[in-house]
């Protein structure tokens, strides 16, 4: 038994009214593309584009959970409602997952201004899931006026994350011997502030004095990062983030904003459509690329021309299909 | 062109929603009933509860098949009884619930005329709360 598929009505009925069942709903359909997935989409058409998405993201145990939980904390206080959306990674080998961010974030359980949504990754790198870009949208089209992503939390290449959120925190904290080891990744890069969270251990001067240091290698930008510390479980330090949150966000002009909108869509859009070509490769099945692929076999032809000649074959078969 | 949703998959993860009270301290059985749940290919949601009303909230936003509640430290017949109400004022009565940890007998019997699919109490192991679910929801299992 699965839940029956709703129309775009209901969604513009529900969703656009904030209610939370079909907020819920809408993210699940765009989750799994059921029969109700454009309805979503169709729903919520030239609705988004108006919160301010934040990206967290950094090193396992580095505190990204809580100090979301905190910053849920002081937007809620300022009477703004948010969403949340915390990516963990799916198992590779049975596909199922163990979603425990919202666990540091229980304090806001039962605040009806505040949604909270964990997504597995569901194989997918880089952070996210597949389906976060659109889930940020749903969220923005429900009414929320902070959206905050937690990335997967590997500390390794989730980039990702800069492409949908218009601040990325990159959490750091000491003890976990991820300085040198975010810069190899290239996570300082795509910080707007940086932060040193578990400020209340004592090597965590250390830590800052080292980021400082990494940060002012690794950055390519002439506008210089911040670095914030905090403590997360007593929000310590908190309030100073939520300042460079505020400032950068009412740098923001419609202009920036319709760019990164313009950035999210690219993304989306190739996203689904290198899922479209791929559904197509796997649907080949002609003599035409067995040749192809005997060719590479016997050493005449190697791999990426390979790729590109059977993905010409594939976009041909399908476009004869209209 | 067919009209069908690019991917579209008709076997989505069961999404299972398992609270514990946040002052009960035996998390040992539910971690263990996660990662079994996970290795089913089920995606779990793991929380922390002081009200029911934070059960309810969690279910709808996670929008899950599945709720499994561990209670130990006695107080379950009214968490399930508010947990029912709060789902079905909420429009939530498809959502299948489990109890777990220690309940007698008598209250057993209760909860289940009340609505609760299932109990699993010492003795009783994740698998057959797998299965179970599996049963309602479909999907494979692995051995
Ligand atoms: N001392 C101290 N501990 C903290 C602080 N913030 C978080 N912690 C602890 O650090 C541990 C990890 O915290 P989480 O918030 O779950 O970290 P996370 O980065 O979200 O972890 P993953 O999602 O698993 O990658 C928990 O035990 C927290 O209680 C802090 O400011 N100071
Ligand atoms: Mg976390």
């Amino acid at each position: 038994m699965r839940r029956k598929p709703r129309d775009a009505d209901y969604y513009r009925q529900q969703l656009l009214q904030g209610d939370r069942v079909a907020l819920a709903r809408a993210i699940s359909a765009i989750e799994n593309e059921r029969a109700d997935t454009r309805a979503v989409y169709q729903a919520i058409a030239g609705h988004a584009n108006r919160a301010h998405v934040i990206g967290v993201t950094g090193a396992p145990g580095s505190g990204k959970s809580s100090l979301v939980n905190a910053l849920i904390q002081e937007f809620r206080a300022r009477g703004q409602k948010l969403g949340v959306v915390a990516v963990d990674p799916s198992s590779p080998f049975s596909g199922g997952a163990i979603l425990g961010d919202r666990i540091r974030m229980s304090d806001h359980g039962a605040d009806p201004g505040v949604f909270i949504r964990s997504l597995a990754a569901r194989g997918h790198l880089g952070g996210l899931s597949r389906a976060t870009a659109r889930v940020v949208d749903v969220m923005d089209a429900a009414g929320m006026d902070i959206i905050i992503v937690e990335t997967v939390g590997t500390g390794q290449s989730e980039v990702e994350v800069m492409e949908i959120a218009q601040s990325v925190v990159v959490v750091c904290a000491p003890g976990l011997g991820d300085e040198i080891q975010a810069v190899k990744a290239g996570i300082l890069e795509i910080a707007d502030i940086l932060v040193v969270n578990k400020a209340d251990l004592p090597d965590a001067e250390r830590t800052a004095r080292q980021l400082r240091d990494a940060a002012g290698l690794a950055s390519s930008r002439d506008d210089k990062v911040p670095i914030v510390k905090t403590t997360a479980i007593s929000s310590e330090g908190v309030a100073e983030l939520m300042q460079y949150l505020d400032d950068r966000f009412a740098g923001f002009d419609e202009a920036r904003r319709s760019d990164a909108a313009l950035e999210r869509m690219r993304k989306i859009v190739t996203g689904a459509a290198s899922h479209r070509l791929s559904e197509w490769l796997q649907r080949l099945d002609t003599d035409e690329f067995d040749t192809i692929c005997n060719s590479v076999l016997r050493g005449e032809l190697d791999i990426d021309d390979a790729a590109i000649a059977s993905a010409r074959l594939a976009l041909t078969i399908e476009s004869e299909k209209d | 062109m067919s009209t069908e949703t690019p991917g579209a998959s008709t076997d989505a993860p069961i999404r299972v929603l398992l609270a514990k009270p946040t002052h009960d301290c035996h998390d040992r059985g539910v971690r263990l009933v996660a990662r079994r749940f996970r290795d089913a290919g089920f995606e779990v949601i793991f929380t922390n509860f002081l009200l029911t009303e934070e059960i309810v909230n969690t279910a709808i936003e996670e929008d899950v098949d599945v709720i499994g509640v561990s209670v130990s430290a006695g107080g379950h017949m009214p968490i399930f009884e508010d947990l029912l109400s709060g789902l079905h004022s909420n429009g939530l009565d498809d959502v299948m619930i489990l109890g777990g940890g220690v309940i007698p007998h008598d209250d057993e019997r209760t909860l289940k005329a009340m609505g609760v699919a299932a109990i699993f109490g010492p003795g009783t192991s994740a698998e057959d709360a797998r299965n179970l679910i599996v049963q309602k929801f479909g999907g494979t299992v692995e051995a």
